[in-house]
Parts: structure tokens; sequence; C-alpha cells
């Protein structure tokens, strides 16, 4: 590994009962996944606020995932399915601000899908490190 | 030019107030110049015949003022709604901001109000006086020079863009509703769209750059009626009055068209207000057009009770990655 | 300020073999509100819980922040060993460094970096934590059934057998459901009559049930352990107390052609009535718009001869109120209307009838007394014809029909058929459906008996048309195997309809603020693994409330129900989770956004007095969460725009402190 490469700051957003889960299944089952993914644990995928989001882009996070339970086995009954609204519509609002689509994503990772979480998280951080850091969000306001 | 004269809304005022139905009337008082109208609470016959308004320039929508007014004045307010100032109205009725039985509301019929940034584009600055005469607006200005435009060339983009000429909302007419209109309103949306993000990027910036986060806005958006800004306290772990971070107001205006969404009427008052002319209206049409393109068509206050497509949701709702793919299929 | 202490797990090797622990603890020691910081082998071993314990004494701790394996594994734990050192439970944060770091990243610099990354978060976490308390409630040891069928019946008795007082609201005049209906139960032939009505019998006895029958639920108030019920019991217009259901009044009643609805129809009762024999409450009932008595004032025979003086004219509604602690909804199911398959000719030919109807004619105590006999004339039928799956199953007729199996149909049609074989042998009968589904115990067995034992002739294909013509049902329809359309002359056509649940379900569903689905079922709390509870808490589903089911189902989801609303009643007192929604009056807008989201109802409004900034006072509409209702998802926190509404345990603050110590 080189000491000086890049590597993007990744916060995903994981809820308590399905995807949390998930990603300790990864644990269990020592699936590799890039260690910038940091997780943040929520009772449910409806509990994360865009302001959540816009902050850690704003704090410098370079890409930001939220995973939730599928749609129909919210430990809440309908939790993801407002996430799934919510988050629908934000990431299309950020693509009109000509912000990279590939940044933010909203995943449904189950208990049971250890080996999704880990590619998954494989997948987006890949993407995310493509893009190369978040400049954009940071530069919407400032016309040079 | 308003086809309703104000010697209308003026004896209605009066003989309302007289009569007892209401205890104050909302409407549009005189400011410093002819196009400075200001929203004005009046509570005697003589202020209302000497102060009234009623012009192109009557913009402003008075549906927010009533969260505050109707717990201040005893007794019912008489409020004057233009038809999209109607669907503010029923917006906060569903959100239980403010007592029905409080107001007294009379619609009025619009024909367009006119932009005073167009005004001076055309005019020139230093305007002393405007006349509305049938040939359009005849602009005089401090040295007694006289200019007319007419009333198309200088509506309101809002106004341009009609959606609605129908009253959804009111306890007596004067003159007539009309009818729903298929306007031209998400042409802008869509231009911005087809571009490249980097063209989106760069168009937004340009906008954005401009914001000088004076909150004009939120204070005068009928859908920002909280108690408290979340930006303005300090326990939401987001308060933020002036930037401190070049992050901020990108921060501030996708939060607060996301707090609209849904809720947003498409009223254009942030435009109108806006000291910078950033078109604010192109965020929240955003998420309007959005919301119907995903959920099916929904005019937010068009009906008091309607859900609001953010606390509503559908088993089939199409996926958060579908969303990109959806609109490169348009 | 906190003083935390920062513990930092090696887990053996398992933390230890890829994150330098020494180092973790030794970053984390400078974090803001961090006193001490240490590390050990095995935190959550007993020598591991002490070391916290005396940490907390020596240092006078305020939070704990545990780095080691996942907070869903021993979370519990480290949160009793604060409680054992005199702290909030709710002090205490976990940051994962095993399952989403040492075991998932191989590099000791990567797996030591993101180890102090999660830990930096846990502590800016807990800076902001606050003692939280779960909050109590006391349990009305009382339960409401709604719904007095089958599954009614059973959770009431299962309820009254473990000691507690029971209701039963029945809408009709007497409970027994649509099983006191049927004739003869698969896959076993006994006559539902003779397992039913001791049981309904047993309901009248028991000490612990009320029956209240010809009754309605008007409103419902309140949550788990506290339901305010308002129960509206309809003028029967006969003193139920003093009825002894002896029937002279019905004998007596000159108004003779009522269609009788527990007959569906096929034969007429009187207007005053007792439904059938067993019934329970065995009480007559006045039916108020076919007596003369109560339409014109004319008549009062039925007074005349009740010796007993039980009839009572000028009986008016009576509203109920009482307390629950449960309420389970047993509200079941009708058989969809017929009107819209016009193909089958239902309107037009009294000898095309329903599943439910064919059960009522060949019982012993229906229209015919049990004589198989067709409805227009009254002759013995040579030739019958099933159709199946009549209205279920119908993904492209859902204007009409539902897209849904009805469940019970394959294996009724079944019992038809076969009991029609086996009385008349001499009659042909043949079953068109799409599949036959015959899961459980011993029903495929039962089904091919139809076939191989009784000659019922199956064919799989499904009924185009049916056109009576002169005394016959002209029947076209197609074979899907031998591919060939066929004609039937049959005397008496029986349609499998599908069911749907009762009217009532969805204004009772409102009230309880429990969710439907788009068929108008009730949802349950999980679908797997909570199957008899509604996520409303203290309201529970029994029968075909919640989807279609036969007997043994609804009886075994019934008795569930019941075990879930004894474990409730058992409590004296509910102890809720603590990390729940709670709104900042101040800032509240009163908007009752955060109400629509709310999956639980757990959220109300008041109107309250406040002192505004210009110092007058105002009185605003506040939104109110119910402590023992809410679950803590948080939906509410989000759809608030002031940010009035947060989450204790999971505050807008504190995650955003998390982001901030993770993106910094």
């Amino acid at each position: 590994m080189q000491v000086n490469e890049y590597r993007p700051l990744i916060v995903a957003f994981c809820c308590n009962w399905c995807s949390y889960a998930g990603a300790d299944l990864a644990g269990n089952n020592r699936l590799n996944y890039p260690a910038d993914v940091k997780i943040i644990r929520v009772p449910c995928s409806c509990r994360v606020n865009p302001m959540f989001i816009l902050r850690a882009f704003q704090r410098g996070a370079d890409g930001v995932i939220i995973c939730g339970c599928h749609p129909g086995d919210c430990h809440y009954t309908s939790g993801n399915y407002y996430t799934r609204r919510r988050m629908a519509l934000l990431f299309s609002m950020l693509d009109y601000l000509g912000i990279e689509r590939e940044r933010t994503r909203l995943e449904w990772v189950s208990a049971a899908e250890g080996a999704k979480f880990a590619a998954t998280m494989n997948d987006f951080a890949q993407k995310v490190a493509s893009l190369g850091e978040n400049k954009r969000l940071e530069d919407l306001r400032c016309k040079k | 030019m308003q086809k309703i004269t104000r010697d209308v809304l003026v004896s209605k005022a009066v003989s309302l107030l007289e009569n007892g139905t209401v205890n104050a009337v909302l409407g549009w008082g005189k400011g410093e110049f002819v196009y400075d109208v200001t929203p004005t609470m009046f509570e005697t016959a003589d202020e209302i015949r000497e102060n009234f308004v009623w012009n192109d320039f009557c913009g402003a929508n008075f549906s927010k003022y009533l969260v505050s007014k109707t717990k201040k004045i005893e007794g019912k307010i008489l409020v004057f709604l233009k038809p999209c100032d109607t669907y503010s109205f029923n917006q906060l009725l569903t959100e239980h901001r403010f007592d029905r039985e409080k107001v007294y509301v009379v619609g009025v019929p619009c024909e367009g109000m006119a932009d005073i940034s167009k005004v001076k584009a055309l005019a020139g600055e230093g305007i002393a006086n405007i006349d509305f005469t049938d040939a359009g607006l005849v602009v005089t200005n401090f040295y007694d020079e006289t200019k007319t435009i007419a009333y198309a060339d200088v509506m309101a983009e809002r106004c341009v863009n009609c959606k609605s000429k129908k009253h959804v909302a009111f306890d007596e007419l004067l003159g007539e509703t009309g009818e729903v209109i298929s306007s031209a309103r998400f042409d802008e949306v869509a231009k911005i769209e087809a571009m490249t993000p980097d063209e989106r990027f760069a168009f937004w910036q340009g906008e954005l750059s401009r914001c000088i986060r004076c909150n004009a806005c939120r204070d005068v958006c009928p859908a920002c009626t909280c108690e408290k800004c979340v930006f303005d306290n300090p326990n939401s772990g987001a308060e933020n009055k002036a930037p401190a971070t070049t992050f901020e107001e990108q921060m501030f205006h996708i939060i607060r068209a996301f707090h609209v969404a849904g809720r947003c009427t498409d009223c254009g008052e942030c435009s109108r207000v806006c000291p910078q002319n950033i078109p604010l209206h192109l965020l929240n049409r955003k998420f309007i057009r959005d919301i119907d393109n995903f959920y099916g068509e929904y005019q937010a206050g068009a009906e008091v009770g309607s859900r609001a497509p953010l606390v509503d949701y559908t088993l089939d709702d199409l996926e958060a990655a579908d969303v990109f793919e959806r609109r490169e299929e348009e | 300020m906190q003083r935390i202490g920062v513990f930092v797990c090696w887990c053996g090797s398992n933390i230890a073999g890829t994150v330098d622990v020494q180092a973790v603890s030794d970053a984390l020691k400078n974090e803001p509100g961090v006193v001490f910081s240490t590390n050990y082998q095995y935190m959550c071993s007993q020598a591991g819980q002490n070391m916290i314990i005396d940490a907390v004494k020596e240092h006078n701790l305020t939070g704990i922040v545990v780095c080691s394996c996942s907070p869903r594994m021993h979370e519990a734990t480290f949160r009793k060993t604060a409680a054992a050192a005199g702290l909030n439970p709710y002090m205490v944060e976990i940051a994962n460094i095993r399952e989403q770091c040492s075991w998932v990243h191989k590099d000791m610099l990567t797996g030591t970096e993101k180890a102090v990354i999660l830990g930096k978060a846990a502590v800016a976490k807990v800076n902001l934590n606050t003692p939280l308390t779960p909050g109590e409630s006391p349990v009305t040891k009382r339960a409401l059934v709604i719904g007095g069928g089958i599954a009614g019946i059973q959770t009431a008795l299962d309820i009254a057998d473990a000691g507690f007082p029971v209701d039963i609201v029945e809408a009709k005049p007497t409970i027994g459901g649509k099983m006191a209906q049927l004739d003869k139960t698969f896959p076993t032939l006994d006559c539902a009559a003779c397992i039913l009505t001791p049981k309904m019998v047993d309901v009248a006895q028991n000490e612990n049930i009320r029956i209240f029958s010809y009754s309605e639920v008007e409103d419902i108030k309140g949550f788990v352990g506290n339901f305010d019920v308002t129960i509206k019991k309809k003028a029967r217009f006969v003193k139920e107390e003093i009825c002894t259901g002896c029937g002279a009044c019905v004998e007596k009643c000159p108004m003779k052609k009522i269609p009788n609805e527990f007959n569906l129809g096929m034969d007429n009762r009187r207007a005053i009535y007792i439904p059938f024999a067993q019934a329970v409450p065995k009480v007559a009932t006045i039916d108020p718009n076919a007596c003369n008595m109560l339409k014109n004032g004319k008549c009062g025979v039925c007074s005349k001869v009740c010796t007993a003086g039980a009839i009572d004219y000028t009986q008016k509604d009576e509203l109920i109120s009482e307390k629950y602690g449960a309420i389970v909804v047993a509200t079941g199911f009708n058989p969809i209307s017929m009107d819209k398959f016009d193909e089958f000719a239902y309107s037009q030919s009294k000898d095309v009838i329903t599943s439910l109807e064919f059960e009522r004619l060949t019982n012993a105590a229906g229209p015919t007394a049990g004589k198989l006999l067709r409805p227009s004339d009254l002759k013995h039928p040579h030739t019958i014809v099933f159709v199946q799956c009549v209205g279920s199953r119908c993904a492209s007729c859902a204007e009409k029909g539902k897209e849904y199996c009805s469940k019970i149909c394959c294996m009724y049609t079944a019992k038809h058929a076969m009991l029609v074989r086996d009385k008349y042998p001499d009659t042909e009968v043949y079953v068109f459906y799409i599949d036959v589904r015959t899961p459980g115990k011993n029903f495929d067995e039962f089904y091919r008996r139809a076939v191989e034992e009784y000659g019922v002739k199956y064919i799989k294909g499904m009924v185009g048309k049916i056109t009576p013509e002169g005394d016959v049902l002209k029947v076209q329809a197609s074979d899907l195997i031998a591919n060939k359309q066929l004609h039937i002359n049959a005397d008496l056509v029986v349609l499998a309809a599908a069911i749907e649940p009762d009217k009532s379900a969805r204004p009772l569903a409102t009230m309880l603020t429990a969710s439907m689905d788009t068929n108008d079922f009730f949802t349950e709390a999980h679908p797997k693994l909570r199957p008899v509870e509604s996520p409303t808490a203290g309201v529970f589903l029994s029968g075909a409330c919640q989807g279609p089911k036969d007997i043994p189902e609804t009886v075994s989801q019934a008795s569930a129900a019941a075990s879930k609303v004894i474990g409730l009643l058992c409590k004296d007192k509910l102890t809720g989770n603590p990390c729940i929604a709670s709104p900042d009056e101040l800032m509240c807008n009163g908007c009752s956004t955060c109400a629509n989201v709310c999956p639980y109802g757990a959220i109300t409004y008041e109107d309250k007095e406040f002192m505004m900034p210009d110092r007058t006072k105002s009185i605003r509409r506040v939104a109110q969460v119910n402590p023992a209702v809410c679950q803590g998802c948080g939906a509410c926190t989000v759809a608030c725009m002031s940010g009035a509404m947060d989450l204790r345990g999971f505050m807008g603050s504190q995650i955003i402190a998390e982001v901030d110590a993770i993106c910094k």
C-alpha cells in the first residue's frame, strides 16, 4: 500500500435491526471491505435526517450511504418506506445541483446479508474513490 | 392591470369592519414608493380609506401572517387572498397553524403582478410614480420623464407561469374565480435537468454564490412557519446564523427546500423577495416536479387535510437508485 | 462536562490481532471529556466489568465508552455494569471495533486508525448523553375481544381461563360467526355445530366473560394497558336479562316475510327472531325495520304473548364505557359480492349459489332441512358444477375480485363435492379449478379421497359463461389439460366466492390506529416473528381479519393471541423503552406532520398555554408522545421541520457529533 494514496472518507448510516446486524455478520464471516467506511448506528433508516448527510459532506465526507431493512421488513413496519421517498428526492436534488450522483446511495441490507453488506461497501468505496475528493459540494457556493 | 378596482376592495373591507363581521383587516398598505407595497393590519375604516393599496405590486401573500395575527387579534380577521395565496392558506390549515374560525377570507381575482426589478430594468432607476393605465404602466421618474411599459413585459415570473386562477378557499369572492392552468412552470427545471452535471453545477454555483444569507426567503415563505427554525436552534446541532464554512448556505437552501418539499404550494414568494434575485423557486419546483413524476401529481394546498407525499408512501415506490434512470427515460 | 472513561477490549486476539489496543486507549485519552482510558483482555469478563466499576468510583465517571464487540452483543451487559457502578445505564456507548473493524480489516495500521475514529465518535456521542429512565404505566386487567366468531370465542375462552375478565363485542344478535353457519368441517367432516355450540355455551357460562351481542365498538381511546372503549349496545327491544328464549313471540309474530340473514335470505324469519336454535345469548331481537309496532305503533302481539314481560318497545341504544388493557380484533371475513360476476349468472338464476349458501342448503338446520334441493324449484339436482377461485387470485380483474388466494375454498369445495357424492351417489359433480391447493395436515389426503373414492370430476380450467335456459344452467368451460371446450348442462352451480375482511374492520383500524394492507386485512407487527400482534402495542389479531384462514389455523391463532394478551395482563406495570421520541414544546408547530408518519399512533396533540417571547400568553397546539406506545424508530424526528421532535438516545445533536468526529 502506498502511503500517500488517496482514500475516501465514507459515512454509512445503518439501521440497528437489519443493516447493522448485516455489518456484524460481514465481520463474523471476516468479509473484507475498506476501512474508509465508518458506520453510525441508528434505530431505523428513517432516523437519518438529510441534515446528517449534508453535515457529513460539509465536514469532509466523500460519500454517504444509508442502509436499512428491505422494504416490507422494517422493524418498525414502515420506516424504510419514508426513507425511500426522502432519499429519492434528496439524491435527485443533489444531482440537480450538479453534485456527483455516485456519492450518495441507499441500499437495503438484511441481517442475513453479510456478504451483500461487504460487497456493497466495496463497490461504493471504489466508486467514491474514483471520483476523488468531494470538492463540489464545498465549492457550490464560491464562484471562482 | 388588475380588473377589480381598489374601491371594491376598500368598500368591502370597510363594510365588513363596520358591521362587526371582522375586527381587523389584513391588506396591502402604502409604502414609501408606489411599488413599495407593505402588508398591513388595518383596524379602522379611516386607515383603510387612507392607506389601503390595490395595484399591480400587491404580490405579498398574507397566509403566513395569519399564524401570528390570529393569536393576537380578538375576533375575526379579514384577509384578502389572491388565487395562489389560497393554496398556502389551505396548506397552513392542514398543518393546524391557525384557527379557520378566526379568519374571514375574501378572494380577489388576480391578473398577474408586476416585478419591480423588471420595471426598473426597462424604465431605469429613480422611479417617482407609476400610473396604471389601460395602455400599460406609465412610469414617471424624478426628472418628470414618463415611459409607458406593457404589463406583459414586466409580469413577475411566477405570474407568467401562473398555475391557477382558482380560489381554493374563501368565504366570499369579489369578482369571479378562475380555473387551474396548465402552465409551463417546469420548463426552467427541465432545462436545468437537461444540462450536463458540470453545467448544472456551474449554473447553481453562479446563482447560490450571490446568497447573503439574509433569510428573507425563509421569513416570507408561508411553508416556513416554524416556531423556531432549526438553523436558529442551538440544540439542533445544525445551528448556523452566519456561515462558518462555504458550505453552509447550500446546506441552508437544500434543507430549506427539503423541509418545504411536498408542502410548498409554489407561491413564488421566496424568489420575489430575494434581494439577490436567486431563482429559489427552481429548487422548490424541482421537488414538486420530482414528486409529481415519482409519486403522482400533487398540489400542496389544493385541499385541506391532504397527505403530503413525504409523510406518505406506497409499497412499490420508486427506489432511490432508480431516480436517475426514471429521469433519463423522460 | 462529562467525565468519561474509555475501556478498550482486546477480545483476546480478536481485536488485539489487528488493532493496536494500547494505541487506541492512548489516543482516546486526549478526547474532550475523557478522564480515564485503559485496555484489557476481556472487558465483558467479571474482572473486566469490575475494572469498569472501580474506575467509575475512582474517577467519578459520568459516562462510559467501551470499544469492543458489537453493541448487539454486549451493550446490555455493559449497561448492567454501569448500573452496578451507580451510573444510569444509558450513559454507556459502545464503539464496535471487532465486527466492524478488526474482523474486516487485515492491516494493523488501518485497523488501529479506524478503531480510534470509531472510539472518538462514541466519545463525542457520550458527551451529549443524558440519563434516561424508562416510563411506567399501569395495566387494566381486562381484555376486549371484538368479534364473536370462532376466533373471538377461542381467544376469550383462553383469556378467561387464565383468570382475566374478557368482554366480547359482537355485531350480530348472537355469537358464533361464520362457523355457526357451516354444515361439516374439513378434513374430518365433523359437524360444525357439534364442535362450536359447546364452546358457545362455555362462553355464556364462563364467569369471566361478558357478551355484548348486537353491539358495536363506537370509540377507542388510550393505549396499551389503558384503552378507553365506548361500546354501543343497539336496542333489541327485548330485555336481555328477562327473555328466556322460549320463542313464543317468534311463533306469533305476524310479520313472516323477512329474509333470514342466517340462511342468507334463502328462507324467511319473523320481525322478532332468534337467529338459530343454539344462539348465545338465546334472546329474541326485534328487527326495527320490519316490526309493525315499532314502525306504525300497530300490533304488539309479541308483548302480549311474552309471559316473562321481556318486550320493551321503548328501548334505546345504550352506550357503555369500559377500560381495557388489551384489545383483540377478531372481525372475521365475508364472501365478496357476486354482483359483478355477470358471466356466472348469479343474479339471474336462483340455482347459481355461493359456497356459503350451499353450506346452509346441506345443513340439517337450514332452509331445506338438510335435503339437497335446488332453490328455484326445490328439485333434487343431478348435475352440480363447482367453480373455484371466483374472485380469488384475480390479478387482472382487481375491480371486481381480489388478487390474493382465499385459501379455504379448495378444501371446502372438496368437502362439498364429497358430501354430495356421499349422500346422493346419483349426482354428477364437476369441480373447475386453477390449482388445487391443499397444504395442511390431512388436507391432500382428503382431496385425493374426493377424487379417488368419491369420483368427483376435477377439471383444470375455468368456467367462461353460465347461461340459464329453461330449468338447466348451460355451463361453458375449458378443460386445459384435454385442451377442449366443455358444455355441461348443470342443475346447480356453486361459486367458491373469494373472501374479504368484514366491512367493520376499516373504521375499527382507524380507531385503533392499527395498520391495514391494501386489501383491508390487518397487518401484523412482523410477518414472521410477531404474527398475532398488530404494530400498535396492546392490539392483537385473531382469525381471518389478518388474512384468509381455515378453522384450525384460526383457532391456533386465536389461542396465540390470547397467550399474548395473558402475558400483557399478567404485568402490573408496563416498562417502556426509554429511547423514544420527545418533543420540545417550545419549538413544536403542532402541524401534525409527525403524527402522520408515526406507525404506532403514539403522537397526539394538546392545546397548551405558553408565554411567548413578547411576554404575551398564547395557546398553542403541541405534540405529545405517549411513552408506552412509542417504539423509538425516529420517523417523526425527520418529518419534523423545526427539529422540535428528537429521539432520546439517538438525538440529532448526538448523531451530528458522531458525524463530525468521523469526518474530522
